[in-house]
């Protein structure tokens, strides 16, 4: 068969396809973020949450209701939910393990406990500083389990790390408790920050948090062409040009900066950076190419989705969204895998 | 003419040496095969020639130029490699994977384009695995995932392809069409093959240039009716065996002599 003859019959579909679920998504997360501002205590039209958004007027009640109640934490859902799937794809392709997510190579327990111990024992309350601390401790976390994994006999697999992940993450949750038991009262604050969630967050954060986030997003689209090639092993990642050394280092940044950044917004919100770009994978296969893009935006849209429920679910209270993502999200999956296996 | 040589290279691991002064001008336009016991360096050596270890001391030259003088994607688009085993992703499907032979043309800047299109359906064409495109490269046998490794790193487009043991693990009927893909990139597409192989047969059977190694030295290197002989393997292997012409092909074989004689039947005394 000649090559002119193969092009026909296998027309160059792979990019297109790949393109054509994006305006889906967009409309999808912008439909999501006007109902999760127009939901809560009080049910506001849609029509005046746009208005809000677009011509806003400090003298109508339900525009500063808007603008100073609800859309900070709506951003704020967006901004979370597509680091965290996205830092969850790229560590699922780099380590080579679909169980990987920010919590596996106890990243998020660092940036945890970094922040429950600064903010317990010496008392800062700065919080420009609380994305470094978060930063310090998911980076010293990944370093502590690198290292571990690389003195166990057969160096840095992707069986190492996640064993000596868990047991680094096991033992930060044991000493996140031990502070809880020590310093009841300072802990008060915490509790709920531990719970993962994003009600009465302080979205002024977000003001610190933001550039961080947005250079690292940035950087992990960037570098998605090169995990899919990472992912087929180092000696063929060189072989295709790609400097594994440096490209590891780069993603470990990224990772590192999506996931402390989501601990200092949001505390450790499981189960999204692990399922998302799973359920991502049974729609756009599994070239992280596109696996990245779309995690980032279907974890926005879930986050947004679950935190709508969270509030509503049973008002006036509301349950720590936290405990929504897994409680919404296992029941999900596994209807959304037997439908594809079907 | 040679555009990848090696000068006096050493090179091994955690500073156990395991090449020592290897000098090897590779021919182009040829398939280079090299042979050796476990563990002789032949791996070692085509790790170094692929840029992928750096020697100790000596040079490998690549177009006349010091290959770690090079940055990796210039190397890239002059040499391919296929490691040894390699693993693709899970549910990657074909297409996705022989794409990813593309990945030294691309750049931020130039995204995928008809040339790419162009390249990677030529080359599942050349392997034979258009009809199997969009299925996940894991669901396939074993001969049929070699030939879309080797698809992928014809997409690639280099005019030097460097091979490690792509014939493990294959029946021996689909470790011939692979060797007959590989030799016909040499004879009629120009491309220049190092392929280090197990099957001592084989290798006589399709090396234009035989390379034998021992304890990382060449012990000789040529065309394989020059240097394939009995007396040759039991020198670098160890092996007892007779080297016969078979007279169909033409071709040289190697039949390993038994330690002990195959005792004759006695017929059962009733």
């Amino acid at each position: 068969m000649t090559a002119a003859a193969a092009s026909e019959i296998v027309a160059p579909r792979h990019p297109v396809r790949a393109w054509s679920g994006i305006p889906v998504l967009l409309a999808l997360l912008a439909g999501a973020f006007l109902l999760h501002i127009a939901v809560g205590a009080k049910q506001l039209p849609l029509g005046t949450v746009i208005e809000a958004l677009t011509r806003f007027d400090p003298t109508v009640f339900d525009h500063v209701i808007v603008t100073n109640l609800r859309l900070p934490r709506a951003i704020l859902a967006v901004v979370v939910g597509a680091s965290l799937s996205l830092a969850g794809a790229l560590m699922q392709g780099v380590t080579r393990n679909p169980l990987a997510d920010p919590g596996l190579l106890g990243l998020t327990a660092g940036a945890s406990f970094a922040v429950v111990m600064v903010t317990t024992f010496t008392g800062v309350t700065n919080m420009a500083l609380v994305p470094w601390i978060a930063m310090a401790g998911a980076l010293g976390a990944a370093l502590v389990v690198y290292f571990i994994a690389r003195f166990v006999p057969g160096g840095a697999t992707p069986l190492s790390l996640t064993l000596s992940g868990a047991a680094i993450s096991a033992f930060l949750g044991a000493l996140i408790s031990i502070a809880h038991l020590l310093g009841q009262d300072t802990f008060e604050n915490l509790r709920v920050w531990l719970t993962g969630g994003l009600a009465g967050r302080d979205i002024n954060l977000l003001w610190y948090v933001g550039p961080w986030i947005a250079i690292a997003l940035a950087g992990g689209l960037a570098l998605a062409p090169r995990v899919t090639v990472l992912a087929m092993g180092d000696e063929v990642a060189q072989g295709l040009g790609v400097r594994t050394g440096r490209l590891k280092v780069q993603l470990l940044a990224v990772v590192v900066v999506l996931t402390a950044c989501s601990v200092a917004l949001a505390g450790p919100l499981g189960f999204i950076g692990l399922v998302i770009p799973h359920v991502v994978r049974l729609y756009v296969g599994s070239d992280y190419r596109w696996i990245v893009p779309y995690a980032a935006l279907t974890g926005a849209v879930y986050l947004l989705g679950v935190d709508i429920i969270a509030r509503i679910a049973i008002p006036p209270r509301e349950i720590s969204t936290g405990i929504i993502t897994a409680m919404v999200g296992a029941p999900l999956f596994v209807h959304l895998v037997r439908q594809r296996t079907r | 003419m040679s555009r990848l040589e090696t000068l006096d290279v050493n090179a091994g691991y955690a500073g156990v040496n395991i090449l020592d002064g290897i000098d090897l001008a590779v021919p182009d336009g040829q398939v280079t095969i090299l042979i050796g016991p476990n563990g002789c360096g032949k791996s070692t050596l085509l790790k170094s020639l692929a840029r992928i270890l750096k020697p100790g001391a000596g040079h490998v030259l690549l177009d006349g130029k010091d290959i770690h003088s090079l940055n990796t994607r210039t190397v890239a688009a002059r040499l391919g490699l296929l490691p040894q085993g390699p693993i693709a992703p899970e549910g990657l499907s074909v297409r996705e994977l022989v794409a990813q032979g593309r990945f030294p043309h691309q750049s931020l800047l130039r995204q995928w384009t008809r040339a790419d299109e162009d390249a990677v359906n030529g080359a599942m064409a050349i392997a034979g695995i258009t009809d199997f495109a969009d299925r996940p490269v894991d669901t396939l046998s074993g001969g049929q995932r070699q030939r879309c490794w080797v698809a992928m790193v014809l997409a690639q487009e280099t005019e030097l392809i460097l091979l490690d043991e792509p014939t493990t693990f294959l029946d021996l009927k689909v470790q011939v069409d692979l060797m007959d893909l590989l030799t016909g990139l040499a004879h009629e597409r120009g491309r220049t093959l190092v392929i280090v192989l197990h099957e001592l047969s084989l290798a006589a059977a399709y090396a234009d240039y035989l390379v034998m190694m021992k304890d990382g030295r060449i012990v000789c290197a040529g065309q394989p009716d020059a240097i394939f002989t009995a007396e040759r393997l039991h020198d670098v292997f160890g092996l007892r065996a007779s080297v016969l012409r078979d007279p169909a092909s033409g071709r040289l074989v190697c039949v390993p002599t038994r330690a002990h004689a195959i005792p004759h039947k006695v017929a059962a005394v009733p």
